[in-house]
């Protein structure tokens, strides 16, 4: 098998390491490198548990070739807590009980993180659709979008936040 | 609304059992510091990868390993031979059912297979992507059969036979109920109503695949395998049993587990192989299995085809039910492929008062992957062919669907009761979620509107799910409990039960704080790991909390009578005057003499400071049994709008009341329900595995298989009622099941109600677009 020797920076580390050419960047950053966060559900784009940031882009980690990331930043599920403080994301899981298992959890950390960015008011049918790549056979997702809704308001400041509880 | 949380530390001592507090397990989950089966890594850890069957039904001749031999880091390949070479037999225990027969079921496959993917040879190698090219090398020779993928081939004239002992492919028939009786309720019946009614297969897909990581220490001859599973102790046994080694010597530890819902039940062939190479490569071994594999040769579930038929008065009370269940077994039988639909004959009464009833099953081999428990396991089967034949008894007798099921519902004062199909329901008080259901769903102007959507031609339909189920364990059945204080006042408690996502950490939890008196964060759960948690029996049929949670009242009520002991003579005081309540021991009457349970705690391992007679050690372990099953229950009320022109299904309104008995954490109640609620409208709406003529799996990707995505469901208006259970010591049901037994029904109603204006008056699941599309037509599937 050709290997490649390639770089990555993740989670603010810069890491080197050799892969295969066929290496996927789910198990180059598990296997490889640690970051066990990213969970593999389907490798075939599916399911979304092993949604990543690739320089700030949600990408799915099983579909992607770790040769292919050579020289990104890669963002994990690990790298989204500021210190020991929980990203309101994670926050918000936790009070709406937005996890049961918790497989499907960093990817659809991930991929809510992205869709607050492109859109940080949401309504519940746009979190709905901007999480349709991430499967959960757990949640019945109603959770997810209460946990998704309380973050944006969170996020976009406190007083918002509190107007909308109070609906 | 959706339950608020709290954070523990704002719970009042004593009052942890009933809180919404949140989670301590999802810190972890939440920061990637989860550890899946996939996570454990070890020095010279080598990788397992099964070839299954290509085909559904084949003989196998020759296999030619030596490619794969070949190929670049592969340690090994095994076949069967190897296997028996080795002094195992090679099988997994048959279940071997009463009026029928038993099956053998190899590891890996011995001369024939019997469904596509059924493991046919094992490669152990260096890397996991050495293992799959590996897989690719491996010539097996097949001889194709005629293959028998649905019950109606299995059971035609002529079908190809898959086993030898299995004449006309039935592995077991079985009767439940009075049928004397009941044909004289139907000679005396002023009507009858007759219905098919076919439970689609699905397929469990829990998020994480199948795992294991297995490793031998041959200087103790010590087994020890981490696995993602729901029952440590039953994986213990079959290990020691396939593999011939003795159960003491085997360690089974589940780490964090990615959902089960019954299919991570049983171990399967490459959880028994990991061990085995493990102990023949003196390495240790991981198995993950991609999600083919799973969707191929893990357990399949429901696929059930039903003749049910009602006697009624002229007024409409149900006077008799018959039927006939012919249950899919799959390819071989699972243990839950035998007793499920047997649990489905008896759990056909519902909610119903009905005096007579008989429902003979019949267990038929077919060309598919064997069928076993998923949320459920039975009783989503049986809710889903009464209350769609209760709707139809409604819609032929012109009686009002709700008034319908008021009318034959047993009555609260009734309970407990014994069904006429032999099924012991243990308290219940059905108009209650009945009553609360129709008013938040508004049913008083439903009609009306449904009248005047109607002329705008659009089509809104109402279904009712008035279900009950049994679970929460048997008088048969028993769950270990321990519970250990330790000198400076911590507490470890363990149990056999094994959580897959429920949170049984913060539960088990909470009702010890209670009991102990103590603060919830000294309490630590200990769950999946063999050797430092008593025997148990999983996480099965909504158990965990009525039984492991019994067991764990019971062990610390026992500890606090020990503690009382050590406080009188503490307190120098007769033990029948000790009180103890939150967390202090207390001499009646005289308020100032108290010790705490922590201070007790501490005496108790300085033999010195005991009374005579009383054994060192705060540590209880106590086995328990409850006097009977539960039977959770409630009223869902789904109302759909379905677009006739293009067979789209909508969700207007979902209403949820449930009895779960006494509520631990309703927060978790409440994910519960919901989370199962998603898999039962998954079964009324998207999900089918589908195997073609020659008994190929379409349904094998999750590109194919059509597990709900996040826009594909409603939001639920739950509530819920507290109706205790008398059969254990915490009151609760158990919750685990009941939102996927409730859902498909009121679905399936739901959408039978908004075509009726085209004469519908069945549909089978799932409801795609084709088949609602085809019904508005005229036309069934």
């Amino acid at each position: 098998m050709a290997t490649h020797e390639i770089s990555l920076t993740v989670n603010g580390e810069d890491r080197g390491l050799e892969v295969e050419s066929g290496t996927l960047l789910v198990h180059a950053l598990r296997d490889q490198l640690g970051y066990t966060g990213p969970n593999v559900g389907c490798e075939s784009t599916v399911c979304g548990a092993c949604t990543v940031r690739v320089d700030g882009d949600s990408v799915k980690s099983c579909t992607v070739l770790a040769v292919q990331a050579d020289g990104s930043e890669v963002t994990t599920v690990s790298g989204l807590a500021d210190g020991d403080d929980l990203h309101p994301l994670q926050e918000s899981f936790r009070d709406e009980h937005a996890l049961q298992c918790g497989y499907c959890t960093p990817g659809m950390l991930m991929s809510s993180l992205s869709l607050l960015e492109r859109e940080p008011d949401p309504d519940r049918e746009e979190i709905r659709e901007g999480i349709e790549g991430n499967l959960c056979r757990c949640t019945g997702y109603e959770p997810i979008v209460d946990a998704v809704e309380a973050a944006a308001g969170e996020m976009r400041g406190g007083t918002d936040a509190a107007s909308e509880e109070g609906e | 609304m959706p339950v608020e949380t709290v954070e523990a530390e704002d719970v009042r001592a004593g009052e942890f059992a009933g809180s919404a507090v949140k989670r301590r397990e999802d810190p972890h989950l939440l920061t990637g510091e989860a550890r899946y089966t996939d996570d454990v890594q070890y020095p010279r850890m080598a990788h397992l990868a099964l070839l299954g069957s290509q085909y559904g039904h084949a003989e196998i001749g020759a296999i030619d390993t030596s490619a794969a031999e070949e190929s670049e880091g592969v340690l090994a390949v095994y076949t069967h031979e190897d296997l028996t070479e080795s002094g195992i037999d090679g099988t997994m225990p048959a279940a071997d059912p009463e009026n029928g027969v038993a099956v053998e079921r190899p590891l890996l496959a011995r001369e024939r297979v019997r469904y596509q993917g059924q493991p046919v040879a094992a490669v152990v190698a260096e890397g996991r992507y050495d293992a799959f090219r590996a897989l690719d090398l491996i010539e097996v020779e097949y001889d194709r059969l005629e293959a028998a993928p649905e019950l109606e081939d299995a059971l035609a004239e002529g079908a190809p036979r898959l086993h030898d002992a299995a004449e006309g492919n039935v592995c077991f028939e079985s009767e439940t109920g009075d049928e004397e009786a009941t044909e004289e309720a139907f000679s005396d019946a002023d009507h009858t109503v007759a219905l098919t009614v076919a439970n689609n297969r699905v397929i469990p897909t829990a998020m994480e695949p199948r795992a294991a990581v297995a490793r031998y220490r041959k200087s103790e001859d010590a087994l020890i395998v981490e696995l993602s599973s729901q029952n440590p102790h039953s994986v213990q046994d079959r290990l020691s049993d396939v593999l011939d080694v003795p159960e003491h010597r085997v360690t089974v530890r589940v780490p964090d587990v990615g959902g089960g819902f019954g299919a991570k039940l049983q171990p399967y062939s490459g959880h028994l192989l990991s061990a085995w190479c493990a102990m023949a490569l003196e390495r240790p071994i991981k198995w993950q299995a991609r999600r083919t594999d799973d969707f191929q040769s893990m357990v399949h579930a429901r696929h059930q085809e039903t003749e049910i038929e009602a006697a009624l008065s002229a007024e409409g009370d149900l006077l008799g039910l018959r039927g006939h269940i012919d249950a899919d077994l799959g390819g071989y039988a699972t243990g839950g492929g035998v007793g499920i639909p047997q649990g489905t004959a008896a759990m056909l009464c519902g909610q119903y008062d009905v005096p007579a009833g008989h429902v003979s099953v019949r267990g038929v081999f077919t060309n598919t992957a064997p069928i076993s428990a998923y949320r459920g396991a039975g009783r989503p089967e049986a809710a889903y062919v009464i209350e769609r034949l209760g709707s139809a008894c409604a819609r032929e007798l012109e009686i009002d669907p709700a008034e319908f099921r008021r009318r034959n519902f047993i009555p609260s004062k009734e309970f407990p009761v014994e069904t006429a199909l032999g099924r012991s329901y243990d308290s219940g008080d059905y108009e209650k979620t009945l009553d609360r259901a129709l008013e938040i769903v508004g049913y008083d102007g439903f009609r009306q509107r449904q009248e005047a959507a109607r002329e705008e031609e659009k089509y809104l339909g109402i279904g009712f799910s008035s279900y009950v189920e049994v679970c929460g364990g048997s008088s048969g059945d028993m769950e270990g409990g321990l519970v250990r204080m330790n000198p400076e006042g911590g507490v470890v408690v363990g149990t056999g039960t094994q959580d897959t996502g429920q949170g049984h950490a913060t539960s088990f939890a909470q009702v010890v704080a209670d009991e102990l008196g103590v603060d919830y964060d000294a309490v630590e759960v200990i769950e999946g790991d063999t050797d430092r948690v008593p025997e148990g029996g999983g996480t099965a049929g909504s158990r965990s909390l009525p039984m492991g949670g019994g067991a764990l009242r019971e062990a610390a009520g026992r500890l606090v009578e020990k503690g009382r002991t050590i406080a009188a003579h503490q307190l120098e005081a007769s033990e029948a005057d000790i009180e103890f309540d939150d967390g202090e021991f207390r001499v009646r009457g005289v308020p100032d003499r108290t010790v705490t349970i922590e201070a007790v705690a501490e005496a108790a391992y300085s033999p010195g400071d005991l009374p005579e007679g009383v054994d060192a050690g705060m540590e209880e372990t106590a086995f328990f049994t409850p006097e009977g099953s539960t039977a959770p229950f409630g009223t869902h009320v789904a109302i759909v709008e379905v677009d006739p022109d293009t067979g789209e299904l909508g969700f207007e309104r979902y209403v949820a009341v449930d009895d779960v008995g006494t509520q631990i954490n309703p927060k978790l109640v409440e994910g519960q329900i919901k989370g199962g609620i998603a898999q039962g409208i998954g079964q009324a709406v998207y999900e089918e595995g589908r195997y073609d003529e020659n008994a190929n799996l379409a349904t094998g990707s999750l590109q194919d298989y059509a597990m709900p995505k996040s826009w594909q469901l409603p939001e639920v208006d739950w509530e819920s009622t507290e109706t205790p259970s008398p059969n254990n010591p915490l009151g609760a049901k158990g919750v685990g099941e009941a939102g996927t037994i409730a859902a498909m029904p009121a679905v399936v109603n739901a959408a039978i109600d908004a075509l009726s204006p085209f004469g519908v008056d069945d549909l089978d699941a799932p409801l795609s677009e084709e088949t609602l599309w085809r019904a508005a037509r005229g036309e069934t599937r």
